[in-house]
């Protein structure tokens, strides 16, 4: 089959590779039809992951239709067409049955360099390196889907696949972040990025209840994005000073909930790390930790393994603020924003700026990387 | 002393009496201490440890080692008490000091991390009994020389 591999640091192709198979009971084998680009693939594409080989099939964000099941599968069968979380979770762990797919216990498989409890792994996510125990992408023709009862999931007749797709990552990653700051009727709720997770939270705090949503990026169609499909307050970084504006659109109090839903940063320098210089913007972070109200909820979201220094750790005792982090999503919303989907109090399609056979993979990539042409995602179809 | 609840020293088939085991205190060895290390041969190795989130007569169902810890008869020991606060079961076990194992276990459990094959080994229990099934890794292009790219 055609799939996005991996060849070198910044270069991608799509290649001819071994078909999957089934390899557990659990498994099913999906056909692909739709696949999205992932901020967490940014810093494997830059070649920033130690474990990953040319080769390897980049894609975590992925809808198609089953064509294989195996003998421990119940819920799926041929023909469906199906969503897969971007979280591999086996539904059996302690985790699992508190519905922290995220932090699933068995979601490696028989890791070759890497052991679990001691290594770095990337167990439980599509498109990883497989030494990390990471799972063969999603951008391909076909794809091996672990313990499916669990990870994927019907997609009603009413959603469409260019919709359905964000309901892998994007969409119960927004959610989670709307969950974990505990957002309620009358909060008032600001997020930094207005790509399309920070777009999805934005949605997911307006259902929720929150009374005024506020979106912080620099990308003007990006805002108008948020303000026209999430019903958020864009404030453009450029031109306002953000803390007077939160401060002033909050009654003086701040936030109750900040998310910071920048993706992964650029690589910076010791020194620049250090002299808290050269990020392009504010750190979006340490501005969060200084506007979040007393008490309020701060949540960060990325899956960067990277260190922040220069925290306000003063100001997170001082206000008495809880800081809250995610990675990846958890499944037991999926079906609930599947459902929101085909009721279309949740639309997700404009994400896809840019749709591209898989052929055009590597200009697909490229395009999300440097935010060029307006691309917020581009979803490719094989 | 600490009281320590139901604790097992299970050896692999002892009946249903083995999870009535007497509480006692564990020696935890130092970072690294594994058999012959510090020169003391028969220093104890480190225990290692996983929580399977099931009660203990469903991981050692009859009081037996489950495989593939079995295949370990001889050469671990094994330690079995409830998870406080209803998470089910701690299941440890450690290289016995000063035995020769098995033939074809011998290279890993004397090699540089001895605990990695016992790890290895409760983490496959713990994926049998929680999931199921032990998950396997995606074939790679490698195992498959007859496909070419
Ligand atoms: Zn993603
Ligand atoms: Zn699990």
């Amino acid at each position: 089959m055609r799939a996005l591999c991996w060849v070198t640091a910044g270069e991608l192709a799509v290649r001819e590779v071994p078909d999957p198979e089934l390899r557990n009971e659990r498994d099913v084998i999906v056909r692909v039809r739709r696949s999205a680009t992932c901020g967490g693939d940014l810093p494997l594409l830059a070649g920033r992951h130690p474990l990953l080989r040319p080769g390897d099939v980049l894609g975590a964000e992925f809808l198609g239709e089953v064509v294989e099941v195996g003998p421990g599968v119940r819920r799926h069968r041929a023909g469906d067409r199906v969503v897969v979380g971007a979280s591999v979770a086996c539904g059996g762990c302690w985790y699992c049955r508190q519905g922290l797919h995220s932090c699933c216990d068995n979601a490696h498989a028989d890791l070759a360099s890497a052991d679990p409890d001691w290594a770095r792994s990337d167990a439980g996510c599509f498109g990883r390196p497989r030494a990390a125990g990471g799972f063969a992408g999603g951008h391909a023709e076909y794809v091996r889907v672990p313990y499916a009862d669990v990870s994927a999931f019907r997609v009603p007749d009413a959603v469409d696949d260019d919709r359905a797709v964000f309901a892998a990552d994007v969409a119960p990653t927004g959610w989670l972040a709307a969950e974990l700051g505990a957002v309620r009727p009358g909060d008032v709720v600001a997020i930094w990025g207005a790509g399309a997770v920070g777009q999805l939270t934005a949605r997911a705090a307006v259902l929720r209840g929150a009374a005024r949503v506020l979106v912080v990026d620099r990308h003007e169609e990006r805002l108008r994005m948020a303000e026209r499909h999430s019903d958020a307050e864009p404030l453009d970084y450029r031109r306002t000073d953000v803390a007077a504006e939160l401060r002033d659109r909050s009654g003086g109090r701040g936030p109750d909930v900040c998310v910071v839903a920048v993706g992964t940063p650029p690589a910076r320098s010791m020194a620049d790390r250090f002299g808290g210089q050269h990020a392009d913007r504010p750190d979006a972070l340490r501005e969060a930790v200084h506007a979040c109200r007393k008490s309020g909820v701060v949540v960060v979201l990325g899956g960067t393994g990277g260190f922040v220094d220069a925290f306000p750790l003063g100001a997170l005792t001082e206000r008495r603020l809880t800081l809250r982090g995610a990675g990846r999503p958890d499944l037991r919303n999926v079906p609930m924003l599947l459902d929101r989907m085909a009721r279309d109090e949740l639309r997700t399609e404009h994400l896809a700026t840019h749709r591209l056979p898989l052929a055009q993979g590597p200009e697909g990539y490229a395009l999300f990387r440097d935010r060029a042409d307006g691309c917020v995602r581009a979803v490719f179809a094989p | 002393m600490v009281p320590m609840g139901r604790l097992a020293r299970a050896g692999p088939a002892l009946g249903g009496a083995v999870l009535a085991g007497a509480a006692r205190l564990l020696r935890v060895p130092h970072r690294g201490a594994r058999p012959g290390a510090d020169g003391d041969a028969a220093a104890p190795a480190r225990w290692e440890v996983v929580t399977v989130d099931r009660p203990p007569e469903q991981v050692l169902p009859e009081g037996r080692w489950p495989e593939p810890l079995r295949r370990l008869d001889g050469a671990v020991e094994v330690r079995v008490r409830p998870a406080p606060g209803d998470r089910g079961t701690e299941l440890a076990a450690r290289p016995l000091a000063g035995v020769t194992p098995p033939t074809g276990l011998a290279a890993h459990l004397v090699g540089d991390d001895p605990g990695l094959l016992v790890r290895r080994t409760l983490r496959q229990i713990k994926q049998r009994v929680e999931a199921g099934e032990v998950l396997r890794a995606d074939r790679s292009a490698l195992d498959r020389p007859e496909v070419h790219g």
